[in-house]
């Protein structure tokens, strides 16, 4: 038997090989999160990388419920800040106690946080879903928000609660005084949890929400109860966000009203679904893009949340599957080296396109100056390109801009469609 | 104490009509397309800020004609090119366009006329004492506020309930290829019931503006209000959302003058909390300051215990 196997049956491949090709993939993620510091390591980017690693953390915890089990949640900021508040607090009693418990415990603490708020709330909400789920997530997001008001000895009312987190037990000598340590600390912490919510969607219960995401009377019927399995991945969708909110708390050393905000759930949502909720690596995309914008368009423009908003809106009319969606399109071109003509079709479309943006971007641009900012005169820069935002001409060459990047980027559609019909026989037209 | 139960009572009505304005719509947009709609109280401020835009313009009168009229038409053309095109990818992205749009709306408010309150007057029409109860003054323009809205509610249900407008607008909701099949055109059905729910909703922002504050967070504010009274009145009832309308406006201003806490109700037990314990926070709370999360706690009791709502027949 074992020779019949031996011949009929590829080689066995070392053991060594399996687990590279197996854990190839985390092993190349923690030599990025190790490296990335060498190469950007100014205090900003520093700043921007624990940014993003913290909203990965939490834009995974989200999508645990939005593409894993399907429950949409306006409220997963809640989870998110309790746990901030009780990491905040474990640090201050772990320093006035002298107890023995290192910083990069401490964001467990919040994610027991999270954990035993989401067992609470989960209770009650994931009683329902689809909708009324949505509304009760947002109706709980109001209510502990309102709460975190009015509940002052804990939650410090409007100041919030600050901490120091250099007054815990050192280990090594490492006291998180610096940047980069957070930063490491934070990359550890988020790598963790990225292994470990992709074990989750292995798991027979990861698998059970998928099928209570796709059709929960059929899994009824093979016997799981559809409403313990959302309770269990809200649960265990609370804790991550937990541990997120308590990564949070150790970067800004404060826990304040704003970690429960409308803002930070709306945000979340963003992320997860710009980057694409169907695909595990999507909010990654989503998270780290949605971080680096909000730090980039901060410093480019005042009203960057329009072009955000604007950005959510297209991907949701135009691309519903997120940017992972759009990637994993393109993976089947991949074998047949049409990727390089669909690339060509797209370099034909992109300055048009660029040309079309830049003409909305301006007329907004000088909306704002004249709207808003009318004290502050009509000159302004675009680019570096120095206007005047009252002169019909600047109204003119906009509208140009816009209706003609537009109507170049229209002509361009049918190329790319010809390109992947060339590259895909069974695809009309791009979809 | 008679005195505050009256002008509460006035209040109440009033905030809860105000409610209804914007529910109604809100109600028949999510019957129709069977997704709620994030955006509407983003409409509600559009229009409260076109109509301070224009009655600056052409004065009130005209702005609450025009403004709405206006934002109905935004709405109609937010339906026709963007939730249609939507409505293929499903349930979930519908909602998710509503709530992008209700966020760039609110980015867009805030580019035009800024983040700090305008200012939107009562029109010098109005701008006298009503009547006085006790000793205090019912400002005339609180009474056109009611008058109106109690108008539109009548209008609206005379609409819909007797005539055949209204015949075909509610079959429509029910039963859209029958009605198509019997040579309606459904999709301007459905256009216009967006386009007039966003209008009423508008409406409400114009009287509304000038007795609250016209500002750029008075969506926010009052976006999760609405979703309460349209899912405690039972999804798609009309006269659920009218009934969980005036519950809602009733309770809230109640609760708002009444200073009573715990540590009052047992004062005669002489017993209090040690300082600085949550208990002691929960002691002292008045119900004032837990006025504005009494909906969201009628919410969620409304959702475990009863999911169709007060006065629904339809589950979420």
């Amino acid at each position: 038997m074992s020779v019949l196997t031996a011949r009929t049956g590829p080689a066995p491949r070392p053991a060594i090989l399996t687990a590279i090709g197996r854990y190839g993939v985390w092993l190349a993620v923690a030599a990025a999160f190790i490296v990335l510091p060498l190469v950007f390591g100014s205090g900003t980017a520093l700043t921007m990388m624990s940014l993003m690693g913290i909203s990965i953390v939490f834009a995974l915890s989200y999508n645990m419920l939005l593409g894993q089990t399907g429950m949409l949640s306006f409220g997963h900021a809640v989870y998110f800040g309790l746990g901030a508040y009780f990491a905040v607090h474990g640090m201050n009693a772990v320093a006035a106690g002298g107890l023995p418990v290192p910083l990069p415990a401490i964001p467990l603490a919040g994610g027991c946080g999270g954990l035993v708020f989401a067992i609470l709330f989960g209770w009650v909400s994931t009683k329902r879903s689809g909708t009324a789920f949505a509304m009760i997530s947002l109706g709980l997001a109001e209510l502990v928000g309102s709460s975190a008001l009015i509940l002052r000895s804990f939650f410090g009312g409007e100041e919030g609660v600050t901490t120091d987190r250099t007054k815990l037990l050192r280990l090594f000598g490492v006291s998180f005084g610096q940047q980069i340590e957070v930063y490491y600390l934070i990359a550890a912490w988020c790598l963790l949890c990225m292994f470990l919510m992709y074990a989750f969607t292995r798991t027979p219960l990861g698998r059970m929400c998928n099928a209570v995401r796709d059709n929960a009377e059929r899994a009824q019927f093979v016997g799981y109860d559809p409403q313990m399995v959302r309770f269990l991945a809200f649960c265990v969708s609370g804790f991550f966000a937990g541990v997120a909110g308590g990564l949070a708390a150790i970067h800004f050393e404060i826990a304040n009203s704003a970690y429960f905000s409308a803002t930070q759930s709306g945000n979340v949502l963003l992320a997860t679904f710009i980057g694409g909720s169907g695909y595990f690596f999507g909010p990654v995309i989503g998270a780290a893009l949605v971080s680096y914008l909000q730090v980039m368009l901060s410093d480019l423009t005042e009203i960057w949340q329009l072009y955000f908003g604007l950005l959510f809106i297209a991907m949701v009319m135009f691309a519903p599957q997120g940017i992972a969606g759009v990637l994993v399109m393109h993976r089947p071109l991949w074998g047949r080296r049409a990727l390089s003509r669909v690339t060509a079709a797209y370099a034909i479309a992109l300055p048009p396109a660029l040309v079309m943006l830049a003409g909305f971007a301006l007329v907004i641009e000088m909306t704002y100056r004249l709207a808003a900012k009318a004290a502050e005169g009509p000159a302004m820069t675009f680019f570096t390109v120095p206007l005047a935002a009252d002169r019909p001409e600047a109204w003119l060459a906009a509208g140009a801009l816009a209706i003609g990047g537009f109507v170049l980027f229209r002509l361009t559609w049918p190329i790319i469609a010809a390109a992947w019909a060339a590259a895909d026989p069974r695809k009309e037209s791009r979809p | 104490m008679l005195e505050l139960v009256i002008i509460s009572t006035l209040n109440g009505v009033q905030y809860g009509m105000l409610l209804f304005l914007m529910a109604s719509g809100l109600t028949l947009i999510f019957s129709m397309m069977g997704v709620l709609n994030f955006a509407h109280a983003s409409f509600y401020m559009l229009g409260a800020f076109f109509g301070f835009q224009i009655s600056r313009w052409l004065g009130f009168w005209p702005a609450l004609v025009i403004a709405p009229v206006a934002v109905g038409g935004i709405g109609a053309l937010v339906e026709r090119y963007g939730l249609r095109n939507v409505h293929r990818h499903g349930h979930v992205p519908e909602l998710l366009f509503t709530f992008g749009l209700a966020y760039v709306i609110e980015e867009v408010v805030q580019m035009i006329w800024g983040k700090a309150p305008v200012d939107f007057r009562v029109p010098s029409l109005l701008d006298f004492p009503a009547f006085t109860v006790f000793a205090t003054n019912y400002p005339a323009y609180k009474l056109f506020m009611l008058l109106t809205s109690v108008a539109i509610f009548v209008v609206l249900f005379i609409i819909l309930r007797r005539t055949r407008i209204g015949l075909v607008v509610q079959a429509a909701l029910t039963h859209p290829h029958m009605v198509a099949h019997l040579g309606h055109n459904v999709p301007l059905v459905f256009m216009s019931v967006f386009g007039v729910g966003t209008a009423l909703a508008a409406v409400a922002g114009v009287i509304a503006g000038p007795a609250l504050v016209t500002q750029s967070n008075m969506a926010g504010l009052l976006g999760p209000i609405l979703f309460v009274v349209v899912v405690v009145g039972g999804l798609g009832s009309l006269a659920g959302a009218f009934a969980a309308s005036l519950l809602i406006g009733l309770v809230q201003t109640f609760a708002v003058s009444v200073n009573l806490s715990m540590a009052d109700i047992f004062a005669f037990a002489h017993f209090t909390p040690s300082p600085g314990t949550i208990a002691r926070d929960v002691w002292n709370v008045t119900l004032a300051q837990i006025a504005p999360i009494l909906p969201y706690v009628l919410l969620v009791l409304v959702l475990v215990l009863k999911p169709t709502g007060l006065w629904g027949t339809r589950e979420t």
